[in-house]
């Protein structure tokens, strides 16, 4: 029975808690890229570079109050510097639609142009970004690390395994949960968010029902700042900010929007815990885990991990392809062709 | 009129090379030169894919990397020990992977409804671990030989120029599996697709040590033409060099360098060649009219799929080719130094810039492009020294600027893509 006990609480500690702050992250980010997908049309490839570009401003932000002296301990400076990176955010991206996207929108280009000009705004950010603040890795998480300590819960419940929470888990988790509430609140309930939905479904017929298309557009790229900021700063919060980390986000982010259906909302939440506890399940090594379950004599030698941890975007891609293959759709029924 | 522009932006990209010869050296002006020409092949091939049939593949790292493999494997002297340790477990391994997918297919193809899903599952489940267990102690028997100097299975020991071709065959394989499954669906699919794969194989190419060493690096490559050693001790050589009147040993260099230009501008007229070729062939004619007007086409009976896919596999063992012979050139392959922002962003400049739908543009491209690529890093530094010239030393925002320099190279590079793409879409050769 304890071997049971031990073997539940290791399993959440490597793999429960932290495939679920990861999945809200990779939810966050691919709620942006579904939504500029289900308004502009296109894939944004830039999306991931947003998000390194919105945290970095975050991260400098919290550089210049930690130097002031400012805190909200137990939380970290950076849920302080957050509004201003969103704002930032917000202006590199409706300014990028101003020089780069409006032009194609008004000419009526095919999608795949829009993708290229997306490839190289995420050229440009990523230089902004490098060019900022360097590439290297920034640790900027302050304030209390750690909601439960594996030593405490050890001592607490006389456990041989502990169970670790740490702040930045659980802020994601929290703030995951508030922003999507809003946006759906926001897209179910106002005006705007209505308007947003229609021009998504029918563009035409939302034009002649009288929605200005810019308006939309402005907003879309609004809520997208927004959530890449949140997203990025989360992220970095977890685990530590590099610019070329950020980059390679894209391709579980697109996954997740994917399995998803991209274009829905809740289809772009569902495909983020998809993709991060797939990530996470096949690149944990189960033998400590094995071992509390089975019987002296079945115990593993090795590692029994299905995948090492360096093929975790392995996973995200196999996981495109098994979508792509049998249901292209995604599982809340997205757009397709 | 046309022709003669053309003739003039090449004389002038040559006149480029020209005054880096003189100004630093023939030496650096013919290492540019050299990958300029690589450049351009890839360019050709990316061009092929977007130019030719609108196909976007933004994993063009992934199919130059496995050129490189395809170096290594072909060149590289078997390491017999490791042969017999191992070679019989990866071919098993390889054999049960194999299988499981064979049978995954068939399963999939006979049964039908909820059975059909839980069936599948269940052999690639069984399958997996039946495989894992054969490749495991085949990988670790093979990684354990002298794991300093070889612990890989090494490769055929054939003459370095067969892996060019080999590349290609490897590019095209891959091409193939990801067409098989995103072409068909949206456009933008191919690129995920695309960029996914590119991702896997670095990581692959990282991680297996028993096919490539990973990141411990295959050093010491043969070389398709002469060692500078070697000339310097030949007679022929020495008279040579002195009836020009020039020193040895720098003569050596630029003839070893020189030999490989010749090569490889061997294969790019061949491959431009074959471009130009199939582009005014009645298949260039259907695969312009598909990438105009899909519809159109679809409605005249072409089977756009698998026209899409033909051309897709082509131009990616293109950018094979131009792969292997990149690693060719560097002597040594090393996949930790495969990155997308330059083997795959920077080629998509080149064919964007050069004018997409036009090879000799895209040659064009190439070669300006890996130009100003290089010679950026020295402007920047230099224009970065300038600006900052006013502030005292010591200032951080100035040793910020000088130390940052390097990444404006990115930045303009997206600048120069997305200037190019909405003022002058056709590009400096626009398509005829």
């Amino acid at each position: 029975m304890e071997d049971l006990l031990n073997a539940i609480i290791l399993f959440s500690n490597f793999v429960l808690v932290p495939a679920t702050a990861y999945g809200a992250q990779l939810a966050l980010g691919a709620l942006g890229v579904t939504l500029v997908f289900g308004i502009l049309r296109f894939s944004n490839f830039a999306h991931g570079d947003t998000m390194a570009f919105g945290t970095m401003v975050v991260i400098l932000v919290t550089w210049w109050f930690q130097s002031m002296g400012i805190s909200i301990h137990p939380l970290p400076t950076a849920l302080l510097a957050l509004p201003f990176g969103i704002l930032a955010t917000i202006g590199l991206l409706l300014a990028t639609d101003r020089l780069v996207y409006k032009f194609y929108r008004k000419q009526k280009s095919p999608p795949v142009v829009f993708v290229m000009a997306s490839v190289g705004v995420m050229f440009v950010m990523n230089g902004i970004v490098r060019f900022i603040i360097g590439p290297n890795d920034q640790v900027f998480a302050d304030g209390e690390r750690f909601i439960m300590k594996a030593r405490d819960f050890k001592a607490s419940t006389g456990m041989a395994e502990g169970l670790t929470i740490k702040v930045s888990q659980a802020l994601t988790l929290g703030i995951a949960i508030i922003v999507v509430i809003a946006l759906f609140w926001f897209l179910q309930r106002t005006r705007t968010g209505k308007s947003m939905r229609a021009f998504s479904d029918n563009e035409d017929l939302a034009l002649l029902s009288g929605i200005s298309p810019e308006r939309v557009v402005m907003i879309t790229w609004i809520i997208a700042a927004a959530l890449a900021t949140i997203a990025g700063t989360l992220y970095g919060l977890d685990k530590s900010f590099k610019p070329f980390t950020y980059f390679q986000l894209l391709l579980p982010i697109f996954a997740a929007a994917i399995v998803g259906g991209i274009g829905n909302p809740l289809g772009a939440i569902a495909g983020g815990f998809v993709v991060a506890f797939s990530e996470v399940t096949i690149t944990y090594a189960y033998k400590k885990f094995l071992r509390y379950l089975l019987p002296e004599n079945l115990e593993p030698n090795s590692l029994v991990q299905l995948l090492s941890t360096d093929y975790k975007f392995a996973v995200s891609f196999v996981i495109l392809v098994l979508v792509l293959l049998i249901r292209p759709t995604g599982i809340f029924k997205g757009k397709v062709l | 009129m046309t022709i003669h522009r053309n003739v003039l932006l090449f004389a002038g990209m040559f006149g480029l090379l020209a005054i880096v010869g003189f100004g630093q050296s023939w030496s650096v002006a013919l290492t540019i030169f050299n990958l300029c020409l690589i450049s351009a092949i890839m360019a050709l091939g990316v061009n092929i894919q977007w130019g030719y049939a609108g196909l976007f593949n933004i994993g063009i790292m992934g199919f130059a990397a496995l050129g490189g493999v395809a170096a290594v494997l072909v060149s590289k002297p078997p390491v017999t020990e490791a042969w017999g340790a191992g070679a019989l477990g990866i071919g098993l391994a390889m054999i049960s992977l194999g299988v499981t997918i064979a049978a995954t297919i068939y399963a999939r193809r006979k049964l039908t409804g909820r059975r059909r899903n839980l069936i599948s599952f269940a052999i690639i489940i069984a399958g997996f671990f039946i495989t894992r267990a054969i490749f495991d102690p085949a990988v670790s028997a093979i990684e354990a030989i002298e794991p300093a100097k070889t612990g890989y299975l090494g490769g055929l020991g054939l003459p370095i120029i067969v892996s060019w071709l080999v590349g290609g065959v490897f590019a095209a394989g891959a091409a193939w599996l990801v067409g098989k499954i995103a072409l068909g669906l949206r456009s933008d699919y191919l690129a995920i697709a695309t960029l996914g794969i590119s991702e896997i194989i670095i990581a692959v190419l990282k991680n297996e040590d028993w096919l490539t060493r990973g990141v411990k690096n295959v050093a010491g490559l043969k070389r398709p033409v002469a060692r500078e050693i070697e000339l310097q001790n030949t007679d022929w050589f020495i008279s040579m060099a002195d009836t020009l009147g020039t020193n040895v040993i720098s003569f050596s260099s630029i003839f070893v360098k020189l030999s490989y230009s010749l090569l490889f501008a061997t294969v790019l007229l061949a491959i431009l060649w074959l471009s130009e070729k199939a582009l005014k062939s009645p298949w260039g004619r259907m695969m312009r009219a598909i990438r105009d007007n899909r519809d159109a086409a679809e409605a005249m009976g072409k089977d756009v799929t698998r026209r899409h896919l033909q051309v897709f596999i082509l131009g990616s063992a293109v950018v094979g080719i131009a792969g292997a012979m990149l690693t060719t050139l560097d002597g040594q392959f090393t996949p930790g130094t495969y990155n997308p922002l330059r083997y795959t962003f920077l080629i998509w400049v080149m064919v964007i810039v050069g004018g997409s739908g036009n090879n000799w543009g895209a040659v064009l491209g190439g070669f300006l492009i890996w130009f100003v690529w290089i010679e950026a890093e020295p402007a920047g530094a230099w224009l970065m020294n300038a600006i900052t010239s006013g502030m005292s030393e010591g200032n951080a925002l100035r040793d910020h600027l000088i130390k940052s320099a390097p990444h404006m190279r990115l930045m303009v590079m997206g600048m120069i893509l997305l200037l190019v793409l909405r003022f002058s879409p056709r590009g400096l050769i626009p398509e005829r």
